[in-house]
């Protein structure tokens, strides 16, 4: 593993619910995120990608085992450097998209940054940028509620993209999309790895995951395969 | 490659403008909630403005007519004397050193009626007084037409009515020609007054001069009540002789009063009624106040995505808890402006109608808008907590 280059680090994580039963939803999953890589993580309805993603993206801790996200050791955290490491290192894509009703694209964007302590101007400027890299120059003031599936998925992609994170996290971004819409925001991740982005997707789509560069297959909270291990071997 | 964690913190602007994104996406349910705050608020505003406009008016009333006013009056007879006060009792009052003036009323033994071919019963319950010159003065009163009785009048059969009586004798302007029958012969009348605040009994009288009681109408002039004026700062040291001064025979027979202590009593009653009504109001607030949290409950179990969201973009639990308990204050504190505009309005409305000064006193507005704001953040304070403690990740599951 190039330690050095790596953005996020797994190391053997086991995530138990204590439900009656318990559900054990990662049993020992270990993988590591270089810088500039494009991931997609891949495995049926309850095989623990949701919980992965959000241990992965610092929402919740692993009841056993390591994350390891730019560095920081999250085991090692508070809540509250939690928030931080996130409103600077992790950006997010839904497939509910999340994005508030009552509030333009551009300020939904701009929403990205609110918790990294930059002015409103700044943020507005830097969200504008975005936009037009996802191609929703035309939509800058337009509601939220106004834009189309495709379109929000572009502004909530934006938004993840806007801090410049160190890796962004999309949880079935096309989920809630049609088939055009799904191959474009395939398509705008591509371009936007290509630019330099380090991109983690979870996706339950065999298809779209084995378009990617690397694929890592998770059943019953295994690791089941990583197109990288051939890579290795 | 581990560098520092930047620990960046909310602008107040910021947290200012997440609270009001709620407000933003439920306008009508902003309003309404803001509405029961509103109404408490204004109910209290309104009951201390108007409290203190109707206080002010009556200093005013009690400037304009002196509360040195005394009245020295024969009591019922229930002891042994004759249930009159002495021929000289008004020398003797006058006697006493901190006594500024006196003036004799004395009832009379007639009636008045409109002509002489009235019926003897039907009196309209109109007395017949003979006052001393100086009555007008000593009362505070004023003519609401013709003139007051005077030296020269005085000499003659003429006659001043009181508010009531004049109404009564179907007299609403004096043109000097107009007569009534009183006591067996015709009486000019030469004047009618105002309403009296201090004596309101004189408006249902008809009043002559003691000279002319005394030449016309074979009057004693025996004085039934004596309005006595007295230095301010002794009237508690005159209150306490005045009794055995008017009659030292029967001290015990004699009634003195402050004409002014009825409409001070009058206030104290209203301050009653003031404290009942802002209890009225404390509850209307607290009313308002269980809506807004009722409401903030509901918020944050709508807005769980929302939260998940903000969370996952960075938002520590104090932002979100912030931001909900901003969302509180901003709906009290719009609540709390309303209340104290519409309890000010109210009470300029009904103060310029009453003719009062308007008077909202600053506790009231200040306080207010404190109340207000106190009520947002206890409201607040429980779904803010609660919103913060939401985990991320069951937040987000939510849609």
């Amino acid at each position: 593993m190039t330690e050095l280059n790596s953005v996020l680090e797994v190391v053997e994580v086991h995530k138990e619910y204590p439900t009656t039963p318990p559900v054990r939803a990662l049993r020992g999953v270990s993988f590591s995120v270089a810088r500039g890589e494009l991931v997609s993580v891949v495995g049926p309805s309850g095989s623990g990608k949701s919980t992965l993603l959000h241990l992965m993206g610092t929402l919740d801790r692993p009841t056993s085992g390591e994350v390891v996200v730019s560095g920081y050791r999250v085991s090692e955290m508070s809540d509250r450097d939690l928030s931080f490491l996130r409103a600077h290192h992790i950006g997010f894509v839904f497939q509910q998209f999340h994005l508030l009703n009552g509030m333009t694209a551009l300020d939904n964007v701009a929403d990205g940054l609110l918790y990294t302590g930059r002015p409103l101007s700044e943020r507005r400027e830097l969200a504008e940028i975005e936009l037009l890299h996802v191609g929703m120059g035309h939509r800058l003031n337009q509601q939220a509620t106004k834009l189309s599936g495709g379109e929000r998925q572009r502004v909530a992609t934006a938004r993840a993209m806007v801090g410049n994170p160190s890796i962004i996290l999309a949880d079935e971004p096309t989920g809630n999309l049609d088939t055009k819409n799904s191959d474009a925001i395939v398509e705008l991740i591509e371009e936007l790895n290509e630019a330099g982005a380090t991109i983690v997707v979870i996706t339950h789509n065999r298809e779209i995951a084995e378009s990617f560069p690397r694929a890592v297959g998770l059943r019953d909270g295994y690791i089941e395969y990583d197109s990288a291990w051939q890579g290795v071997a | 490659m581990t560098s520092t964690l930047e620990r960046s913190q909310l602008h107040v602007t910021d947290i200012a403008r997440t609270a009001t994104v709620g407000m933003r996406t439920r306008r009508l349910r902003t309003v309404l909630s803001a509405l029961g705050v509103m109404i408490g608020i204004a109910a209290m505003v309104g009951v201390l403005g108007l409290s203190e406009s109707s206080k002010s008016e009556l200093l005013a009333q009690l400037e304009r007519l002196g509360t040195n006013l005394l009245t020295v009056e024969a009591g019922g007879g229930i002891g042994a004397g004759t249930g009159a006060l002495p021929d000289e009792a008004a020398i003797m009052i006058g006697r006493i050193g901190p006594v500024e003036s006196t003036s004799t009323i004395s009832s009379v033994d007639a009636n008045v009626y409109r002509s002489d071919l009235v019926d003897e019963g039907q009196t309209a319950g109109i007395t017949v007084q003979a006052v001393d010159y100086t009555l007008l003065d000593s009362l505070a009163g004023t003519v609401a037409d013709g003139k007051w009785l005077d030296t020269a009048t005085g000499a003659y059969p003429t006659v001043v009515l009181g508010s009531v009586a004049a109404e009564r004798l179907g007299i609403d302007e004096v043109t000097g020609t107009q007569q009534v029958w009183l006591g067996d012969r015709w009486f000019t009348v030469v004047g009618v007054l105002d309403t009296f605040e201090l004596a309101p009994d004189l408006d249902r009288a008809a009043m002559v001069s003691l000279d002319a009681a005394d030449t016309y109408l074979d009057h004693d002039n025996v004085p039934t009540r004596v309005l006595v004026r007295v230095a301010p700062e002794q009237i508690d040291q005159v209150t306490a002789v005045l009794a055995a001064t008017a009659n030292p025979e029967f001290p015990e027979e004699v009634e003195v009063a402050r004409p002014t202590d009825a409409l001070e009593a009058q206030e104290a009653a209203d301050d009653t009624l003031t404290a009942l009504f802002l209890g009225l109001g404390a509850v209307a607030l607290l009313v308002g106040g269980v809506g807004i949290a009722n409401v903030m409950v509901i918020s944050v179990l709508e807005r769980r995505g929302e939260i998940g969201l903000r969370r996952a973009l960075g938002a520590t639990r104090r932002n979100i808890a912030g931001q909900f308990l901003g969302e509180a204050l901003l709906l009290a504190t719009i609540g709390g402006i309303g209340g104290v505009l519409l309890g000010v309005g109210a009470t300029a409305l009904y103060s310029s109608i009453e003719g009062w000064a308007i008077l909202v006193p600053a506790i009231a507005v200040f306080g207010g808008l404190g109340a207000a704001l106190l009520i947002g953040g206890v409201a607040g304070l429980y779904p803010a907590i609660r919103a913060s403690r939401l985990s991320p990740t069951e937040a987000l599951h939510t849609t």
